[in-house]
């Protein structure tokens, strides 16, 4: 796999030379862009010979079942839960998947991704009250671990928790965590698959789990994979399923092969790559 | 709460439990019928006690699921309802912890099964599913949307129920009477034409009688 130029590694990250808001004369040298972008964005030159290793993917979700064979060896799982006066509990996982939608997302993003490492957080099964809370825990834990790409297939429609949703998906996306959320195909409001910080998805009909759509009539921005997907399931079984949940680790696991081969890659430049990757611009070639 | 607010709020639950739960039923049946499936069924969240209840059933389990209850955020259903996201399975062969809400209680395990939340503006009110249809070669994201629509219209017949619920339970706190005034006027309102007419007449002299004496 090609690995990243060890002197772009070793490169300072440009917020740390300086505050964030301005650029003093004769310092534009500082902020050189630590990626050769080339004359032309090709799927070859975004993730060719790419696996996903190093880059840590989480799966917000329902637990993962450790040992699915197509999901193999997971690096981390984790429950999240609320205690008596709301405060969050993160302990390690011994239940598993509750339900087998975890399982199926790690599915997912292990079958395009073999080699990225996964990281199970369960933010379901304590009750349907407080689950709100136990999601926003769940997400800011995920985002303080700074991994590298968060699936979401979840949503909440409760607007209290609609602001504090958007500063932390915005704090993600400056501290280059993405995060890849279900977007909703049904008519109500709910977040944070609308934020413009991360990266939204929803499904084609296609069987192709590399074919994916820019949208040029947002806020849904990508179409995946979500229709009569084989994914693994609880209790070592295989099914067929169909739902925007399961696009979303479709394009979880894309970003995951992009950032194998380009670490350096802020969500606005991973966002703009897989633009020029998909199939109705210029993914075909 | 005002007797005449009482008066008036008891008027409009009187007898509508039972239509709204009709409704419920009947979008049971048509979405079984549309999908060509076994079963279908609607579930409400009960907040109280964090549990999903069978609320509305069509077809297979109609007769011995009505009012099961099972916790809110397991299975399936609990999985839909947390996370508001539509899904769609097939092909189960080998698990049956996949739809444990329903096999456990029936000891049929479907081989399938579509879900959608009900939402219904900002809350979350229960579960839309729908069991075993015919498997095609394909699913197609247009039986998805129209899961969807089904949701939309079974979370607007689950909202009125809860608010006649919660308006009766209110009516039936407060206690005075409530329910000899609510009957009085549900009767007067399906009275016709000259009868309805000469019932509100006789109501409102009435009231005003009473109001009279309470007045000293």
């Amino acid at each position: 796999m090609p690995q990243p130029d060890p002197s772009e590694e070793q490169q300072q990250a440009p917020h740390e030379l300086r505050p964030a808001w301005s650029l003093p004369a004769g310092t534009a040298d500082e902020i050189n862009i630590p990626v050769e972008w080339p004359g032309e964005v090709t799927r070859d030159w975004a993730w060719g010979g790419s696996t996903g290793k190093g880059v840590r993917v989480c799966i917000l979700d329902s637990g993962v079942d450790q040992g699915h064979p197509l999901v193999g060896e997971i690096q981390q799982s984790v429950a999240v839960s609320l205690g008596p006066d709301d405060e969050v509990i993160v302990e390690e996982d011994t239940e598993g998947d509750l339900c087998g939608h975890g399982t199926a997302c790690a599915g997912i993003v292990r079958s395009l991704a073999p080699e990225c490492e996964i990281i199970s957080v369960r933010v379901l099964g304590a009750g349907f009250t407080g689950s709100g809370g136990v999601l926003l825990a769940g997400l800011r834990w995920a985002v303080e671990q700074g991994f590298d790409v968060v699936n979401m297939s979840l949503s909440t429609t409760k607007r209290q928790f609609a602001g504090i949703l958007h500063e932390l998906t915005d704090t993600a996306y400056f501290r280059r965590t993405v995060l890849v959320a279900s977007a909703h195909n049904m008519p109500v409001e709910s977040y944070p698959w609308k934020f413009s910080s991360v990266i939204s998805v929803g499904s084609h009909e296609e069987s192709d789990p590399l074919a994916f759509y820019y949208n040029p009539d947002p806020p849904v921005e990508f179409f995946a994979r979500g229709v009569d997907v084989e994914v693994a399931w609880t209790g070592g079984a295989h099914i067929r399923c169909t739902g925007n949940s399961f696009a979303t680790p479709h394009m979880s696991a894309l970003v995951a092969l992009v950032l194998g081969k380009h670490p350096e890659l802020t969500p606005f430049q991973l966002k703009s790559v897989l633009y020029l990757t998909s199939l109705n611009v210029g993914g075909g070639r | 709460m005002s007797e005449d607010l009482k008066a008036a709020v008891a008027a409009g639950v009187v007898g509508s439990e039972e239509t709204f739960r009709s409704l419920l039923e009947s979008v049971a049946e048509v979405a079984r019928a549309i999908f060509g499936a076994k079963a279908s069924s609607i579930f409400l969240l009960d907040e109280e006690t964090d549990e999903l209840v069978f609320e509305a059933i069509a077809g297979f389990g109609a007769d011995t699921l009505l009012g099961q209850r099972f916790p809110s955020s397991t299975g399936i259903a609990g999985w839909v309802l947390v996370t508001r996201q539509p899904l769609v399975i097939e092909d189960v062969t080998e698990d049956p912890r996949f739809a444990k809400d329903f096999a456990e209680e029936t000891g049929y395990v479907p081989k399938g099964l579509m879900a959608a939340p009900l939402l219904y503006e900002e809350r979350a009110l229960g579960v839309l599913e729908v069991l075993d249809r015919p498997q095609r070669s394909q699913f197609s994201l247009v039986e998805m949307d129209l899961l969807g629509l089904f949701a939309n219209q079974a979370a607007i017949a689950l909202d009125l129920l809860r608010r006649t619920r919660r308006a009766e339970a209110v009516l039936a706190a407060s206690g005075g009477g409530a329910d000899v005034v609510a009957r009085l006027a549900t009767t007067v309102e399906n009275l016709e034409d000259e009868r309805r007419e000469d019932g509100i007449k006789l109501l409102a002299a009435i009231d005003d009688v009473l109001r009279r004496e309470e007045g000293g």
